[in-house]
C-alpha cells in the first residue's frame, strides 16, 4: 500500500480529481449540456484550451464538438455576462485567473544558469521538481477554466446565453482582443466609482432582513476568506521550502555517503534514501493542501466577490428606485413631468424587484454550493493528510528498523 | 479531461527504465509545448529513477575501496606473467610483501636495469615503457579475479597517480631530469625525492653510483605505485626499514628522506589492531551540565553552569561531585589542553564558539525566548564538549581535566577573552601558522594519511554544506510554524463568520488542528536544530581540530626536513674542508655533524611518534563519530516519527467533524 502511495503522482494528477467541476463547486449537471476541457496546450506565452461540448440542445448544430479557446476569450465571455443588464440579478461565475507560468519559467532559467555549479544528480532532481511544479500550475489553470465553463453550463439562465453558445460552437478564432490602455483606464475609473458608490449604497439600510443579513455576512466573509487565502498560501509556501530543504539535505547526505570511507557511509545512504522519500511526501502534503485548501479559499474569495457585486447591483437598483420615488413625489408636488417620473419609477421598481427575486435564490444557492464544496474538500484534505502522514510514518518506522538493526 | 488521457496515453509508463537523457528531453517538451495528457504522469519515472540512484552505486561503494586495495598485492604475487618482461614485473609485485628481505626488492633492478633507460633519461617515455609490461598482467588477473583491475582505465590511473608525486617532490628544486644527471656527478646529494626503494638500492654501497641513480629514477615510480596500493605494506615496512637504515646510514653519505617509510609508528601495529584496541576503552564516567544561572547584572553578568560528574574511576576522590563553572572556564580548559596535547597529535575537542551577540542578549534581555534558546543551546554544546573531552583516553588523564571536574574554585581563565591582549596574540599566532602552513609543501607518501587528509577536507566541506541546509530547514520550519499559526487564527475567524453552523464548527475545529500542528512544527524545528544541526556544527568544529592534528604532524615533518638539510650543509662543509685539507677545523665540523645527526634522529622520531598518535586518535575519532552520528540521527528520526504520529492523531480527530458538515 505504501509503495503505491509513493508511486502515484501528486493527488491532483490522479484520476479521482480529474473532473474539476467537483473541486470547488458542487453542481447539478444534466445531460442536456455538458462542457469540459479535454485538452490544453501550453505555448510560449499562452495556453490553448480545447473546449469540448456534449449537448442535446436544439440550437447547436451537432451533438458533440470541440473548439480551441484562449484565456482572453474566457475573459471576454465573463465580461459579456457582467455587462449584460439582463443578468444583473445573478451571481456571475467568477472569471478564471490568468495563467501564470512566469515564476516557474524563471526558476527553470535559473536552473539552466546554475547547471555548471551542481552535480548531475542534483540537476536532474531539480529539473524534475520544476517540471512537476510546472505541471501542477498547468493543471490548476486548466481546472479553473473548466470550473468557470461548468458553472455557466449549469446555470439555468446563463447556459442559454447566446455568447456562451458562440463561445462553445464557433470553430474559428473569436478574435477578441485584450483591452487597450484607454479601456483599461476606463475600467479603472469605473471600478473607483463603483467602489465609492458601493460604500454609499452599502450604507443604505435595507428594508429586507434577508438581504441586510446577507450584506453584512458577505462583507465580513469576503474579508476573512481573503485573509485565510493569503495565509494558507504562505503556509503552503513555507511547507514547500521545507520540503525543498529536505530534498537538498538528502542529496548532500548521498554525496557524503558515497565519499565516506568508513562504515558510516551505509548509514548516510540509508538516511538519504529515507529523506528522499519523505521529502516527496512532504511536497505532496503541500501540493494537496494547495489544491484542497488554498484553491478552495481562493475560489470562494472570487465567488464571494461576485456575490458582493450582485448585492451592489441590487443596492444600486434600490437607491435608484428610492430616488425615482422621491423624484415622483417632487414631480407630483410641482405637477410637472409626472408621467415621465412615473415611468422612471415604474422601471426602477421593476428592475429592483426582478433583481431581488433572482438574487435571493442565487444567494441561497451560493450558500448550498459553498457548504457542499467545503465539506467535500475538507474531508478530502483530512483523508489525504492522513494518508501522507501514515505513509511517512511507515517509511520512518521501516528505516529506523533497518538502522537500529545495523547498530 | 478524463477523456484526454484515453486519447493520448502518457508516454512514461511505457519505458521501463527511463534514461537520464530521454527524461531531460521530455522535460524540455513540457516547457515548450505539450498537451497535458502527454505530461500526465511523471511519477513512475521519478521513482524508478530514484531507485536506481540508491540501489546501484551503493553496493559498489561498499565493496570497493579498502578491501580491494588491501588484497591487491597479495593477489598480484600469485600471478605468473608470461610476458618477456615478466622478470621485472613479477619481482615488482611479489617483493614488497617480503618484508623480511627488503634488500632484495632492489637487487634485481640493480642487476638488470631496464635497457632503454640509460639512453632515455626523460621520464614520460619511461612510464610508457612500463605500461606494456603491466598490461598483460592485468589481463591475466582479469581472468583470475575480476574485481582487481576492473578496467584498463584503472591501470592507467595507477600509473598516472604514481607518476605525479615524483614530479612534485619539494626537495627537488630542479626537475627530475636534472636531478638525474646531477646525481651522477655528486652521488651524495641524496635529498632529492627518494624513498624506501632507492634507499634500499643504496645498500650495495656507493660502489655503483650509476646503477643506483638509474634505479632511483625508475623505482621512485614503482614505489609510489605500491604505497598507493597497499596500506599494510607501508605500515609494516618501516619497522624493518628502520633497522636497515640505521645500519646503512653510516656507510651512505646522505640518508634519503623516506617519508613514506617512516610514516607510521615504531611499534608495528596494523590498522585492524589499532581499531580493536580502541573499542575497548570506555570509561565509567558521566558528566552532565545543568542549571545555567545568570550571575551579576548588566554587562558584567555571566552564566554559571553546574557540572556534575558521576564515576567509579579511582583517580577521582569521590563517586559523585558537582562544581560550578562559567563559560570562560570551559574555554580556559580548552586552551590548556590544546597547548599541551595538540602538538602531540591528539585531537582536542574544541569548545563552542564565543558569541558576543547571543551573550549580550542574555545579559541585557530579561525573559526573551530567543535568549533562553541561546542559553539552552550553549548548555547542550558545553555538555557535549565536556563529554568528548572525558571520553578521550589521553585527555582524561590530564590533571587539568580532573581539576576542572573536581576542584571547587578554579583560577579565573584570563586569556579567553576575544579582545584581550592574549586573544590578540593568539590571533597573530594563528595567522603566522596559516602562512607557514601554506609555505610547507609536504610530499605525502603515506597512503593512509594522504587519503585521510583528503577525506577529512571533503567531509568538512560537505558537512558545512549540509549544515547550511539543515539551518535553512530549521528556518523554514519555524516560518511554517508561524504561518500555520496565522492561518489557524484566520480560519478561526472565517469559521466565526460562517453562517452555516456545521461548517462553522468544522472550521473552528480545523483552526484547532492547525494550532496543534503549529506546535508540532515548532517542536520539530527545535529537534531539527538540537539533534541535527548542532551535531553537524560540532563535527565541523571537530574536523577542524582533526585538520589541526594533521598540521601538527606536517610541522614536525618540516622540522625534521629542516634538520636534514642542515645536516646536509654541514656535511658538504666537511667535504670542502677535507678537500681543502684543513684538519684544524675538521674536528669542529665533525662535532657539528654529530650534533645534527642526533637532531635529525630526534626529529624523525618525533615525527613518527606524532604520526602514530594522530593516526590512532583519528581512528578513535572516526569510531566516535560513527557512534555519534548514528545515535543522533536515529534520535532525530524518532522525533520525526513522533511528529507524524501526532499528525495522524490530529487529522483522525478532525475527519468526523468534516464529515458532519451538512
Amino acid at each position: 500500500m505504501m509503495q503505491e502511495g509513493l508511486d502515484d503522482g501528486p493527488d491532483f494528477l490522479s484520476e479521482e480529481d480529474r473532473g474539476p467541476r467537483a473541486v470547488n463547486v458542487d453542481l447539478q449537471t444534466d445531460a442536456t449540456l455538458q462542457v469540459d476541457i479535454s485538452d490544453a496546450l501550453s505555448e510560449r506565452d499562452k495556453v490553448k484550451f480545447t473546449v469540448h461540448t456534449k449537448s442535446t440542445l436544439p440550437n447547436f448544430k451537432q451533438n458533440e464538438f470541440s473548439v480551441v479557446r484562449q484565456h482572453e476569450e474566457f475573459i471576454w465571455l465573463h465580461d459579456s455576462f457582467v455587462e449584460n443588464e439582463e443578468y444583473a440579478g445573478y451571481i456571475i461565475p467568477p472569471a478564471p485567473p490568468r495563467p501564470d507560468f512566469d515564476a516557474s519559467r524563471e526558476k527553470l532559467q535559473k536552473l539552466g544558469e546554475g547547471e555548471g555549479s551542481m552535480t548531475k544528480e542534483e540537476f536532474t532532481k531539480m529539473k524534475q521538481e520544476l517540471e512537476a511544479e510546472y505541471l501542477a500550475i498547468f493543471k490548476k489553470t486548466v481546472a479553473m477554466h473548466e470550473v468557470f465553463l461548468c458553472r455557466v453550463a449549469a446555470h439555468p439562465v446563463l447556459r442559454k446565453d447566446l455568447n456562451f453558445h458562440v463561445f462553445l460552437e464557433y470553430n474559428q478564432d473569436l478574435s477578441v482582443r485584450g483591452k487597450n490602455k484607454k479601456e483599461k483606464l476606463e475600467d479603472f475609473f469605473k471600478n473607483v466609482v463603483k467602489s465609492a458608490d458601493g460604500v454609499l449604497v452599502a450604507g443604505v439600510k435595507d428594508v429586507d432582513d434577508f438581504f441586510e443579513h446577507e450584506k453584512t455576512f458577505l462583507l465580513e466573509y469576503h474579508n476573512r476568506v481573503k485573509d485565510s487565502s493569503a495565509k494558507s498560501d504562505r503556509m503552503i509556501r513555507s511547507h514547500k521550502s521545507a520540503a525543498d530543504d529536505i530534498n537538498r539535505i538528502a542529496s548532500t547526505l548521498y554525496t557524503l555517503g558515497t565519499q565516506d570511507s568508513t562504515d558510516l557511509c551505509k548509514f548516510f545512504l540509508k538516511v538519504s534514501e529515507l529523506f528522499e522519500k519523505t521529502r516527496k511526501i512532504e511536497a505532496r502534503v503541500a501540493a494537496d493542501e494547495d489544491l484542497k485548501l488554498a484553491d478552495l479559499l481562493k475560489y470562494y474569495l472570487r465567488e464571494s466577490q461576485a456575490a458582493k457585486d450582485l448585492l451592489y447591483r441590487r443596492g444600486r437598483a434600490l437607491v435608484d428606485y428610492e430616488n425615482a420615488n422621491k423624484a415622483l413625489d417632487k414631480a407630483r408636488a410641482k405637477n410637472k413631468d409626472v408621467l415621465q417620473a412615473e415611468t422612471t419609477q415604474q422601471v426602477c421598481c421593476q428592475k429592483f424587484e426582478k433583481i431581488s427575486e433572482s438574487a435571493k435564490q442565487e444567494l441561497i444557492d451560493f450558500k448550498t454550493r459553498r457548504v457542499a464544496a467545503f465539506r467535500k474538500n475538507l474531508v478530502e484534505l483530512a483523508e489525504l493528510e492522513l494518508k501522507h502522514a501514515k505513509g511517512n510514518l511507515q517509511l520512518l518506522q521501516s528505516c529506523l528498523g533497518v538502522l537500529k538493526g545495523d547498530t | 479531461m478524463a477523456a484526454s488521457s484515453e486519447r493520448s496515453p502518457p508516454p512514461f509508463p511505457d519505458s521501463e527504465e527511463p534514461e537520464l537523457l530521454e527524461d531531460s528531453d521530455e522535460g524540455a517538451d513540457a516547457f515548450t509545448g505539450t498537451s497535458i495528457s502527454e505530461m500526465d504522469s511523471p511519477s513512475p519515472d521519478t521513482t524508478g529513477h530514484s531507485k536506481d540512484i540508491f540501489s546501484d552505486p551503493a553496493e559498489d561503494i561498499f565493496s570497493d575501496p579498502l578491501s580491494d586495495i588491501n588484497s591487491e598485492p597479495k593477489k598480484n604475487s600469485d600471478v605468473k606473467i608470461p610476458s618477456p618482461a615478466s622478470d621485472e614485473a613479477v619481482d615488482l609485485f611479489s617483493d614488497p610483501l617480503d618484508d623480511d628481505e627488503p634488500s632484495e626488492m632492489s637487487s634485481p633492478e640493480v642487476q638488470n636495469p631496464v635497457p632503454d633507460l640509460s639512453n632515455e633519461p626523460a621520464e614520460p617515455p619511461k612510464s610508457d615503457n612500463k605500461k606494456p609490461i603491466f598490461e598483460p598482467a592485468a589481463k591475466v588477473k582479469k581472468a583470475a579475479s575480476a574485481e582487481l583491475f576492473d578496467d584498463d582505465e584503472d591501470d592507467e590511473d595507477l600509473f598516472q597517480e604514481s607518476f605525479k608525486p615524483v614530479m612534485k617532490k619539494p626537495q627537488a628544486s630542479v626537475p627530475p631530469l636534472d636531478v638525474y644527471t646531477e646525481v651522477k656527478v655528486k652521488p651524495q646529494v641524496k635529498d632529492d625525492p627518494t624513498d624506501l626503494f632507492t634507499e634500499e638500492a643504496l645498500t650495495p654501497p656507493a660502489s655503483k653510483p650509476a646503477a643506483n641513480t638509474r634505479t632511483n629514477g625508475v623505482h621512485s615510480e614503482e614505489q609510489d605505485l605500491f604505497s598507493e596500493a597497499t596500506v599494510e605494506l607501508s605500515l609494516d615496512s618501516p619497522h624493518n626499514d628502520r633497522k636497515k637504515k640505521d645500519s646503512v646510514n653510516p656507510s651512505v653519505s646522505a640518508p634519503a628522506a623516506p617519508v613514506a617509510s617512516s610514516s607510521s609508528k615504531p611499534p608495528s601495529k596494523t590498522l585492524e589492531e589499532l581499531e580493536e584496541e580502541e573499542s575497548e576503552d570506555k570509561f565509567d564516567l558521566n558528566v552532565s551540565i545543568t542549571n545555567p544561572e545568570k550571575v551579576g547584572d548588566g554587562m558584567n553578568a555571566y552564566m554559571v553552569y553546574k557540572v556534575s560528574t558521576q564515576t567509579s574511576l579511582s583517580m577521582f576522590r569521590s563517586k559523585t561531585f558537582t562544581v560550578r563553572r562559567r563559560f570562560s572556564d570551559f574555554l580556559g580548559l580548552y586552551e590548556k589542553l590544546s597547548e599541551k596535547h595538540s602538538q602531540n597529535g591528539y585531537i582536542v575537542p574544541p569548545p563552542p564558539e564565543k558569541s558576543i551577540m547571543g551573550m549580550t542578549k542574555v545579559k541585557v534581555g530579561k525573559e526573551d525566548p530567543s535568549s533562553a534558546e541561546f542559553v539552552e543551546r550553549r548548555r547542550a554544546a558545553l555538555e557535549r564538549y565536556l563529554q568528548r573531552v572525558v571520553s578521550h583516553p589521553s585527555l582524561l588523564q590530564d590533571p587539568d581535566v580532573r581539576e576542572f571536574l573536581e576542584k571547587e574554585e578554579l583560577p579565573r581563565a584570563v586569556s579567553t577573552q576575544t579582545l584581550s591582549g592574549a586573544g590578540f596574540l593568539k590571533m597573530l599566532n594563528k595567522a603566522t601558522d596559516a602562512v607557514s602552513k601554506m609555505t610547507i609543501k609536504m610530499n605525502e607518501q603515506d597512503v593512509w594519511f594522504d587519503e585521510k587528509i583528503q577525506d577529512v577536507e571533503n567531509e568538512e566541506q560537505l558537512l558545512r554544506k549540509l549544515h547550511v541546509m539543515v539551518e535553512s530547514l530549521v528556518n523554514h520550519r519555524k516560518e511554517l510554524s508561524g504561518n500555520t499559526a496565522a492561518f489557524a487564527k484566520s480560519v478561526a475567524m472565517l469559521g466565526s463568520s460562517e453562517d452555516n453552523t456545521a461548517l462553522s464548527r468544522a472550521l473552528s475545529q480545523l483552526a484547532e488542528v492547525e494550532d496543534r500542528i503549529e506546535q508540532l512544527h515548532r517542536d520539530q524545528a527545535a529537534n531539527d536544530f538540537f539533534t541535527f544541526a548542532e551535531l553537524l556544527a560540532d563535527y565541523i568544529r571537530l574536523l577542524g581540530a582533526v585538520r589541526g592534528c594533521f598540521d601538527q604532524r606536517m610541522k614536525a615533518w618540516q622540522r625534521w626536513q629542516d634538520a636534514e638539510s642542515m645536516l646536509q650543509k654541514k656535511r658538504e662543509a666537511e667535504a670542502k674542508l677535507l678537500w681543502a685539507n684543513k684538519p684544524d677545523k675538521l674536528q669542529q665540523a665533525k662535532d657539528e655533524i654529530a650534533e645534527w645527526e642526533a637532531k635529525v634522529t630526534q626529529y624523525e622520531r618525533d615525527f613518527e611518534r606524532i604520526s602514530a598518535t594522530v593516526q590512532k586518535d583519528v581512528i578513535r575519532f572516526d569510531k566516535e563519530k560513527a557512534r555519534d552520528f548514528k545515535r543522533q540521527i536515529i534520535k532525530y528520526l524518532e522525533s520525526l516519527l513522533h511528529s507524524q504520529q501526532q499528525l495522524i492523531k490530529y487529522w483522525e480527530a478532525f475527519l468526523p467533524e468534516a464529515k458532519a458538515i451538512a
